[in-house]
């Protein structure tokens, strides 16, 4: 639908002449000293060194350890947020209960909350000491749960628009055809939702990798164990080593590239579907 | 019977996962009291902290309104080449840790960086409010252009033309008719915008300096006081950024359509 509008739009060279083209160019300037100025200097120092310093410092054993953790965690937390966040879109957009505007609003409260706020509430409760009996401080499960955290708006706000206007007409003659209600969400539901709930899911999986704040309470930090590439980097950087730090950064930033590239493709087959 | 367990468990997951444990901060805020609360976040250092964050905002927040509308109207209204690389870019922000974004700029600026001779004229970006502002404005920049760009697709040109045939000039165009049409969707971008800016740590954790009554934002002086043993300091700080949050969270409320949030 969107395409469509778009497709119509008489091409222009700039909105409004020239004073449309010198908003444009500072909008581009601004863009590149603020973004591709810093990842410029970022890849270049990264480099520095020559290619076999690069090398040697992305394979470094606990360099390899955090980006294995970091990339384990995060398609876990991806995953969880797949079922978790496609259900709770179900229950906000199909099922009736009191008090569901308020349950919608705190979905957006992980965004709002600073993420280093999210660590500090999570080990206040799930950390050592009252009220619960449960200690996942310094542990993976921690790492998760603040991940899960942090990620909790992104799979329920990409699926939610999609399922309220999907038509529910479809799914009333499947079950009139006899089709159960497993059969009806595997056949009708879930493929309509499949592109949303992907792009979701992409952008959470980014966002736990790169996540700093939220894991730096609660993980503990111990390399070869809890320590997340983020807070390697960290870690590397306090200790000197800015081409350490900057070779796993670049690798980062490749990541959140190829992800960003990936949610595109999944925008065209929705927007594809869409018809 | 399904629908019940559904619910129970969405609502479940949300309970343990999001309520509880923000509940708890509160509770432990002020479990010694409202007094003593309100002495850990009103000695200097803390409101120090509260008044830098609330400044880096300030600046960033309107820079990138500015910007986000600009970028937006060029991404929805021209054909330029590169046009998706430069969407990619905008949205990278989204995806990027905020520790590679504060690495990218201490490598910049710093000692031995392409701008880092920038300092010996005078010129402080690092350890000081002007990195924490680029800092802040980098890792906040994609909300405004993400919620405008759907909109104006959706109003589409009709109204913008309909008012250039009858004389209007650009700038009136865009300040009569193309201004209210998004000015929700402005309004959403700005509100997502501030929280970003507020609770900005990884990014401004690394090139602050994180000098004590200087460069330290409320999130970083969280941290701070929670490595430093002054664990009810720590708590009743984050209220001050929980209570911001949550006025975010009702603000996006007010500006998101009703229709849109069920059925």
């Amino acid at each position: 639908m969107a395409t469509d509008v778009a497709a119509l739009e008489r091409p222009r060279a700039a909105t409004g002449g020239a004073r449309g083209s010198l908003a444009f160019g500072v909008a581009m300037g601004y863009l590149s000293i603020v973004v591709l100025l810093p990842l410029a200097a970022l890849v270049w120092s990264s480099r520095a060194a020559g290619l076999d310093e690069f090398w040697s410092q992305v394979t470094r054993p606990e360099a390899v350890a955090a980006l294995k953790l970091t990339l384990g965690v995060g398609a876990v937390c991806a995953l969880v947020n797949a079922v978790a966040g496609t259900a709770i879109a179900w229950t906000l957009v199909r099922d009736r209960f009191p008090g569901k505007g308020t349950v919608d609003a705190v979905i957006d409260l992980p965004f709002a909350l600073p993420t280093i706020v999210a660590g500090l509430t999570l080990l206040s409760l799930y950390g050592p000491g009252p009220p619960t009996r449960i200690n996942i401080a310094f542990t993976r499960l921690g790492l998760l749960v603040a991940l899960l955290f942090v990620t909790l708006p992104f799979v329920v706000r990409a699926v939610q628009p999609v399922l309220l206007e999907l038509d529910t007409e479809m799914e009333e003659a499947a079950a009139s055809l006899g089709a159960g209600s497993v059969a009806v969400f595997r056949r009708i539901v879930f493929p309509n939702l499949l592109p949303a709930i992907l792009s979701g899911v992409a952008l959470a999986f980014a966002r736990a990798v790169g996540e700093f704040g939220a894991v730096v309470l609660i993980s503990g930090n111990i390399p070869f164990k809890t320590e997340v590439s983020s807070v390697y980097i960290f870690g590397q950087l306090q200790a000197g080593n800015g081409t350490g730090a900057a070779a796993v950064s670049v690798l980062l930033l490749a990541i959140s590239l190829g992800v960003l590239l990936l949610i595109g493709a999944f925008r065209r087959w929705r927007t594809r579907h869409d018809g | 019977m399904g629908k019940y367990l559904l619910r129970l468990g969405a609502l479940g997951y949300l309970t343990l996962l999001l309520l509880i444990p923000v509940g708890l901060v509160f509770y432990r805020a002020f479990e010694h009291g409202f007094g003593h609360a309100w002495d850990a976040v009103s000695n200097p250092q803390a409101v120090h902290a509260l008044e830098l964050t609330l400044l880096i905002a300030a600046i960033a927040v309107p820079a990138n309104t500015v910007f986000g509308i600009i970028m937006a109207l060029a991404l929805v209204r021209t054909r330029f080449p590169g046009r998706g690389l430069v969407n990619a870019i905008v949205d990278l922000p989204l995806a990027l840790s905020p520790v590679v974004v504060g690495l990218a700029l201490f490598l910049l600026y710093g000692r031995g960086g392409w701008l880092g001779g920038l300092a010996d004229h005078g010129i402080r970006i690092l350890f000081a409010i002007p990195g924490m502002v680029l800092a802040t404005i980098f890792i906040s920049l994609p909300f405004v252009v993400r919620e405008v760009v759907p909109v104006l697709r959706e109003v589409g040109t009709d109204q913008e033309q309909a008012a250039e045939t009858l004389g209007a000039s650009p700038f009136q165009v865009f300040r009569r008719v193309t201004l209210p049409s998004i000015r929700w969707a402005v309004a959403y971008g700005v509100v997502l915008t501030t929280a970003r800016a507020i609770g900005e740590f990884g990014a401004v954790s690394i090139v602050s300096g994180r000098i004590q009554g200087k460069t330290e934002t409320l999130p970083l002086y969280v941290q701070d006081r929670f490595e430093g043993f002054d664990v009810s300091g720590a708590y009743a700080a984050s209220v001050v950024l929980a209570m911001i949050a949550i006025a975010t969270v009702v603000a996006l409320r007010a500006f998101h359509p009703r229709e849109e949030t069920s059925r």
